[in-house]
C-alpha cells in the first residue's frame, strides 16, 4: 500500500500562501450532552393526553311509567361474567321466552360476529343491553363497549343484572 | 529498499449535522415536554380504539386502582382551592391557609374527610407512603362523600368535564358503584380513560 504524499510545496510561483487552518473543534462532550438532553425530554415527556371513551347514561327516569317497554324481538342481551367470560341471547330474558344462551368470549371470532350477524344489522331498532355482573372485571365493560364501538352498534345500554340473567348464567354454566 | 511509510490520518468526522439535529430535537422536546404529574396511584388502564382525547383542562378524574379505592383529583388550582373551602363548610372541618395550599398541589387524594386534615399535614414523602394504603375515598350509599366532591367541585366550575380511570382488574361492582353515585349527581355523561388500541380492518 501507497500512499500519495500530498506535495508539500509546487515550488511555482515562489509566493508563499499564507496556510488556512480550519478551525477544528471538538465537539464530543457537546454532542454528548447534547444527546443526554435528548433522551431526558424524550423520555419525560407526556406526548399525548390520555384518550377516552364517552359514554352517556340514560337519565333516571322520575316517573317509570312513561318509558316505552322495549319488545323482545328488538333486544339482544350480553352478559359479562367472571373470568372474561362472556354470554349473549336474544331477547329480554323472560323465562316463557326461554332464550337460548350462548357462551362466546371477546375476541374479534366471539361477540364481534354476534354483533355483526343479520339479525342486529339488519334491525334498526335493535337494542343491545350490556349487563356485567359484579363479578366481571372493568376491562370487561371497557371491551364490551369497544365492540360496539368496532361494529358500530348504534343503540346499547348499560344495564344492571336481574337475578332472572343471573340464573340463565347459572343454568348455562351449570350444563 | 525504503520502506513504506503509512501515514496515520486521525479520521474526523463533521459532526455538525448531527450536532445541529440534536439540538434542534432538544429544543423540540423542550418546549413540548409537560411533565406527567404525580399521581397518588398508578393504574393500568384497559385499551380501546377510541380516538377522542380528554380535554385540557376542566377535568375531573376519578381513579379506582386495582384495590378498590377511589382517588379524586381535579386539575385546576384555583378550583381545588375553593371546592376544600366549601368541602371544609359542609363537613365542619376548618382547614389552615397551608393546608388549602398543599391540597391544591396535589394531583389526586384518597382519603376520607376525616383524615384530609392529618393527611395534608404529612411531609410528602410521608404522603406517599401513606397512598399505598390510603383507604380512598368513601362511596358507599351511606356517606358518600365521592358524590359530594364531585358535586361541589360541579358547583364550582360548571364546565366540568367527569373522567373515570379505572385499573383493568377492578371489579365492576365498584365502578358500578361509582356511575351510580355520579348517577346520582346527575352526571348521566363522562368519559372512561382507556390505552390506545389499533381498530380492527377487516370486519
Amino acid at each position: 500500500m501507497a500512499e500519495v504524499q500530498e506535495k508539500a510545496d509546487s515550488g511555482k510561483g515562489g509566493k508563499k500562501r499564507s496556510k488556512k487552518m480550519s478551525v477544528h473543534l471538538d465537539m464530543t462532550p457537546m454532542v454528548d450532552l447534547a444527546f443526554l438532553l435528548l433522551t431526558f425530554f424524550m423520555l419525560t415527556t407526556t406526548f399525548s393526553k390520555p384518550q377516552t371513551m364517552e359514554i352517556n347514561m340514560p337519565v333516571k327516569p322520575d316517573n317509570e311509567e312513561e318509558q316505552i317497554a322495549l319488545k323482545a324481538s328488538n333486544a339482544m342481551t350480553i352478559i359479562l361474567g367472571e373470568d372474561d367470560k362472556v354470554f349473549y341471547y336474544f331477547g329480554l330474558g323472560a323465562p316463557e321466552e326461554n332464550p337460548e344462551v350462548i357462551e362466546t368470549d371477546y375476541s374479534a371470532t366471539g361477540i364481534r360476529q354476534a354483533l355483526l350477524s343479520p339479525r342486529v344489522k339488519q334491525n334498526a331498532k335493535m337494542t343491545v343491553m350490556v349487563k356485567p355482573l359484579e363479578t366481571s372485571r372493568y376491562k370487561n365493560m371497557v371491551d364490551i363497549l369497544d365492540e360496539l364501538k368496532i361494529t358500530d352498534t348504534k343503540k346499547f345500554a348499560l344495564v344492571e343484572i336481574t337475578d332472572t340473567d343471573k340464573q340463565l348464567v347459572q343454568t348455562k354454566l351449570g350444563q | 529498499m525504503p520502506k513504506v511509510k503509512v501515514k496515520r490520518t486521525k479520521p474526523t468526522l463533521d459532526m455538525t449535522p448531527m450536532v445541529d439535529l440534536a439540538f434542534l430535537l432538544v429544543t423540540f422536546f423542550m418546549l413540548t415536554t409537560q411533565f406527567s404529574p404525580e399521581e397518588a396511584v398508578i393504574v393500568d388502564t384497559p385499551s380501546s380504539v377510541s380516538e377522542i382525547r380528554l380535554p385540557e383542562s376542566n377535568v375531573i378524574t376519578i381513579t379506582v386502582d386495582k384495590n378498590d379505592r377511589v382517588f379524586f383529583g381535579v386539575d385546576s388550582k384555583q378550583v381545588k382551592e375553593v371546592l376544600l373551602n366549601k368541602m371544609a363548610g359542609k363537613y365542619g372541618v376548618s382547614f389552615s391557609p397551608t393546608e388549602v395550599e398543599t391540597f391544591s398541589l396535589l394531583t389526586n387524594f384518597g382519603v376520607p374527610m376525616n383524615r384530609l386534615k392529618s393527611y395534608l399535614a404529612m411531609e410528602t414523602d410521608a404522603r406517599k407512603n401513606y397512598d399505598k394504603q390510603a383507604p380512598g375515598i368513601p362511596i358507599d350509599s351511606v356517606g358518600n362523600e365521592l358524590g359530594d366532591w364531585v358535586h361541589q367541585t360541579r358547583l364550582s366550575n360548571p364546565k366540568v368535564v367527569v373522567a373515570i380511570k379505572g385499573d383493568q382488574d377492578v371489579s365492576f361492582e365498584t365502578v358500578q358503584k361509582v356511575i351510580n353515585t355520579l348517577q346520582d349527581k346527575k352526571v348521566n355523561r363522562f368519559n372512561l380513560i382507556t390505552d390506545m388500541e389499533n381498530r380492527p380492518q377487516n370486519l
